[in-house]
This record gives structure tokens, C-alpha cells and sequence, in this order.
């Protein structure tokens, strides 16, 4: 590699003494990553399925929930971590709530349009045998929305893991923290390595969601579906 | 852990604030005459913050029109297509934006105008490539059996027709620019990010929440001017009906 003559220090992007030498850093800003997504994502998912099945049992609120949820994805991250941290005054509690709130929307709408996209033949076919709406939702309709749900856990996490670098305006942003340390000592490597860190993250979860839809969805596989 | 914003630590351990009266302190700054008046007051920032937006969108749509105009007319490249979303979605903008930062680019609001414009590409492009790619090929049939060469017909049949997904393209772009566009305060730029950057970094937590309610109408309102110029724009054939006159509108479907 040739550096360019006014170089003092070589400065390079990438840099495994970097990562050796400051990975007890590394490993703290990642943990602080991965917990963030994960509490976030599954805080969401446990506010999300019960608010799509009601959007779509009471068609006359799923205009509002999806009105109301399209309007506060407009707001930006950064925004809304200033918003909430005023305050709570707790850097981790605002920006897993500003998480929670954008994975939530993500899931909402994906959720609500599997729980719509069941056909109507199912459904009168479920009628037939009896089935009410109860057991209609949660054998029939859940179940065909499952592959819905995960396209939507999917992206949701993906999102979630990008999203999180933003928590560096409260200064809780997991590797976004180690980013901007980088950018205002000048460390290319420690940049480097947490953009790298941060877009692994986003695919082996990525994987790891597509592989458990697939082993949720047995039915599926014999059809060799998408 | 403390974070640093220009130089300034920022105490994100619960300090002294009075968190009865932020929205009090946000009331009275955004009624302070000082903070709407000169280089630093709201409306100059706005009209940076706007402008920085504008040439970012430029930028990108005019990376992304051409191509996304042009795979659909050649119906190909679909897989680069959903290939360039989801590693736009994998790719925290932050990181972009301090690596261009960080580069020759230099910081400030050109490696931010730059990072916004690169986030753009994705949906301007897939939507105005599945625009002209969606055209009913019996349109296209009857163009070339009017004898119109392949270029007419894109310039005068297909892309009329695909001028509905291709402003929802640019809605979608347009719209998420401007929420990128506050991040520059993180590098020194520009807009509307530094009210709230650098209240955090003084604690002046009014200030913050000032900032972000600026920030977040002025997202509100440009989605909302931006449905209704996605509208103005659409031939009338092809609106949707309309459901009340004073109806506000629809959110962006998920792009």
C-alpha cells in the first residue's frame, strides 16, 4: 500500500492489532448492541401482535393504528431519542424506547397485511367447519400470517441494528459509540471496524430470523415456496 | 459512559436538569426573538436544512432515475434492485457519513449531503424501475405497432405511466433525506441537527426538546406537502379516488 507523502502515522482502515488490542471495548459496545436490538425487538413484537390482531378484528381501527404509526416513523431517530430523553434523564431507557417504537410500526403493518392476506376461501372454509372467531384467528389466520410476521421481524431488526448507532446523541449507541469515537480521534480502524461489526450484526440475524421462519413454517417447505 | 459532541462532554448520568420544566424551557426558547434571528436563528437553519435536502435528492435521483428508468424499460435487474435495499437497510448511515467524514471529503454538510444522497438511491430506483418495468406490455405492443421507436415510447407511453411510483419513489427519498440531514451536526455541519446536538452538549434540555419538535414537524409537514405534489403530479387517470375533500393524506406505503 503507498501512502500519500504528508502522512505522519499511517492511518489504515483496516487493522487487526486494532481489534486485538482494544477488544475488551469492542466486546463491551457489541454487547451493548445486540442487547439493545434484542430487548427492542422483542418488546416490539410482544406490543405489535396484539395490536395487528385487533387492527384487524375492528377493521375501523387499523386506518388510525396505521395512520398514527406512519406519522411517527416520519420522525427521525434523532429527534426522537431528543424527545424522550428530556425526560427520563436514562440514556439506555430513551433510546430503547425510540427502538421499540420504530420496530413496532415495521411490525404492525407487516403483521396486519398477513392476518389481511389470508383468502377468503380459507376463511369461509373455517366458517364452514364451525370454527369461531377466536379459533379462526389463532388456527387459521395466525399461522398463514407466519411467514408475514417474519418478513416483518426481519426487517424490523435489521432496521433496529442500524438504528442503534444513533443512540450516540444520548451516548448509549452500542458500536455507533465506538464510530464516533473514531471519527473524533481520526482512527479509521475503530470506524472501520464497527461499520463492519454493525453490518454482520444486521446479516447473521438476518439469517438467523430466515432460518427460524423456515422452521416455523413446515408446511411450507414441502411446496418449495419462496 | 460519557459521550463527546464536538469536544463537549455530554453527562448522560442523571444530573441536575429539572425535568418539570423542559417544556417549559422548550416553550420559552422557541418564543426567544434571538433564536429566530440571524446566521444561527431557525429560519437560516431551515433554509440550510432544506437546501442541503434539495441537493442531496438531486444528487441521488440523478444517479438513480436513469438506471432505475432504464433496467425497467430492458426488463432487467431486478436483483440489483432489492439487493441495493437491503444493504442500504444493513448499513447504519451513521457509519457512512463519519467514513465520508472522515475521508478527503472533508466533514460538514458535504459528506452529509453526500451520505443522504447515497441512502436515497435505493428507493428512488426501485421505484421508478418497478414503475416503468409494471407498464402493461400490451401499451408497449401498441406503441411499437404505431410505429413508435423504443425511446418514444418510453419518453411518451411508459414513463407518463409510471409517474405515480416514480414521485412515490421521490416522496420516500425525499422525506428520509430530511430526517438524515440532522445527523451533519454530529460533524460539524449543519440544518437543524445542531440545536439539538449542542443542547445536549450544554444540557439545556428545552433546547433538545425545542429542536426535536422542530425537526419532526418539519418532517410531518414535507410528508404531508409531498403527498399532495405526489398527487398534483399523478395524470388523472390514474388517481386514486378521492375519499373527502379535506382528507388528509395517506402515509407512504413501506418502500
Amino acid at each position: 500500500m503507498i501512502t500519500s507523502a504528508g502522512d505522519a502515522r499511517p492511518n489504515p482502515w483496516l487493522s487487526w492489532p486494532y481489534v486485538r488490542d482494544n477488544w475488551g471495548d469492542i466486546s463491551e459496545a457489541l454487547g451493548q448492541h445486540v442487547g439493545l436490538t434484542l430487548q427492542a425487538v422483542l418488546v416490539a413484537t410482544a406490543i405489535a401482535l396484539p395490536l395487528a390482531v385487533l387492527a384487524h378484528l375492528r377493521p375501523r381501527l387499523a386506518g388510525a393504528i396505521l395512520g398514527v404509526s406512519g406519522a411517527l416513523y416520519t420522525v427521525p431517530s434523532l429527534a426522537l431519542f431528543a424527545l424522550v430523553y428530556p425526560f427520563l434523564l436514562d440514556a439506555r431507557l430513551s433510546v430503547l424506547i425510540g427502538l421499540v417504537m420504530y420496530a413496532l410500526l415495521v411490525l404492525v403493518r407487516n403483521v396486519l397485511v398477513g392476518l389481511q392476506g389470508v383468502p377468503e376461501e380459507v376463511r369461509d372454509a373455517a366458517r364452514g367447519l364451525g370454527y369461531r372467531r377466536l379459533r379462526m384467528l389463532l388456527t387459521v389466520e395466525l399461522p398463514h400470517a407466519t411467514p408475514a410476521v417474519v418478513a416483518g421481524l426481519r426487517l424490523a431488526t435489521v432496521t433496529t441494528v442500524a438504528l442503534v448507532t444513533i443512540g450516540v446523541v444520548v451516548g448509549y449507541g452500542g458500536l455507533g459509540q465506538l464510530l464516533f469515537r473514531g471519527f473524533q480521534s481520526d482512527y479509521h480502524a475503530e470506524i472501520m471496524t464497527a461499520t463492519l461489526l454493525c453490518v454482520a450484526l444486521a446479516l447473521v440475524a438476518d439469517v438467523a430470523l430466515r432460518v427460524l421462519g423456515h422452521l416455523v413454517t413446515p408446511w411450507l417447505r414441502t411446496q418449495g415456496a419462496r | 459512559m460519557n459521550g463527546t459532541v464536538n469536544g463537549t462532554v455530554i453527562p448522560t448520568v442523571s444530573g441536575t436538569a429539572d425535568r418539570t420544566s423542559v417544556v417549559g424551557d422548550a416553550i420559552t426558547w422557541l418564543n426567544d426573538p434571538f433564536n429566530w434571528t440571524g446566521q444561527s436563528g431557525v429560519p437560516s437553519r431551515l433554509v440550510e436544512h432544506l437546501g442541503m435536502s434539495a441537493l442531496a435528492v438531486l444528487l441521488a435521483a440523478a444517479v438513480a432515475l436513469p438506471v432505475g428508468i432504464y433496467l425497467g424499460h430492458v426488463r432487467r435487474g431486478g436483483g440489483l434492485a432489492v439487493v441495493l435495499a437491503n444493504a442500504s437497510r444493513a448499513l447504519p448511515t451513521l457509519a457512512l457519513l463519519l467514513i465520508f467524514a472522515s475521508t478527503a471529503i472533508g466533514f460538514g454538510n458535504r459528506a452529509t449531503v453526500l451520505a443522504a444522497a447515497v441512502f436515497a438511491i435505493p428507493p428512488i430506483l426501485t421505484n421508478a424501475y418497478t414503475g416503468v418495468l409494471g407498464v402493461d406490455p400490451d401499451v408497449r405492443d401498441a406503441a411499437h405497432a404505431m410505429g413508435m421507436t423504443p425511446m418514444r415510447s418510453l419518453l411518451r407511453m411508459e414513463l407518463p405511466l409510471a409517474v405515480p411510483l416514480v414521485a412515490a419513489g421521490l416522496r420516500t427519498a425525499t422525506v428520509q433525506v430530511i430526517a438524515t440531514v440532522p445527523l451533519a451536526a454530529l460533524v460539524g455541519g449543519g440544518g437543524l441537527g445542531p440545536i439539538i446536538v449542542s443542547g445536549f452538549a450544554n444540557r439545556r434540555f428545552g433546547q433538545v426538546l425545542a429542536g426535536a419538535v422542530l425537526v419532526a414537524g418539519l418532517c410531518l409537514v414535507a410528508e404531508a406537502v409531498l403527498a399532495v405534489a405526489q398527487r398534483a403530479v399523478t395524470p388523472v387517470g390514474l388517481r386514486a379516488p378521492r375519499r373527502g375533500r379535506a382528507g388528509a393524506a395517506a402515509p407512504a406505503p413501506g418502500a
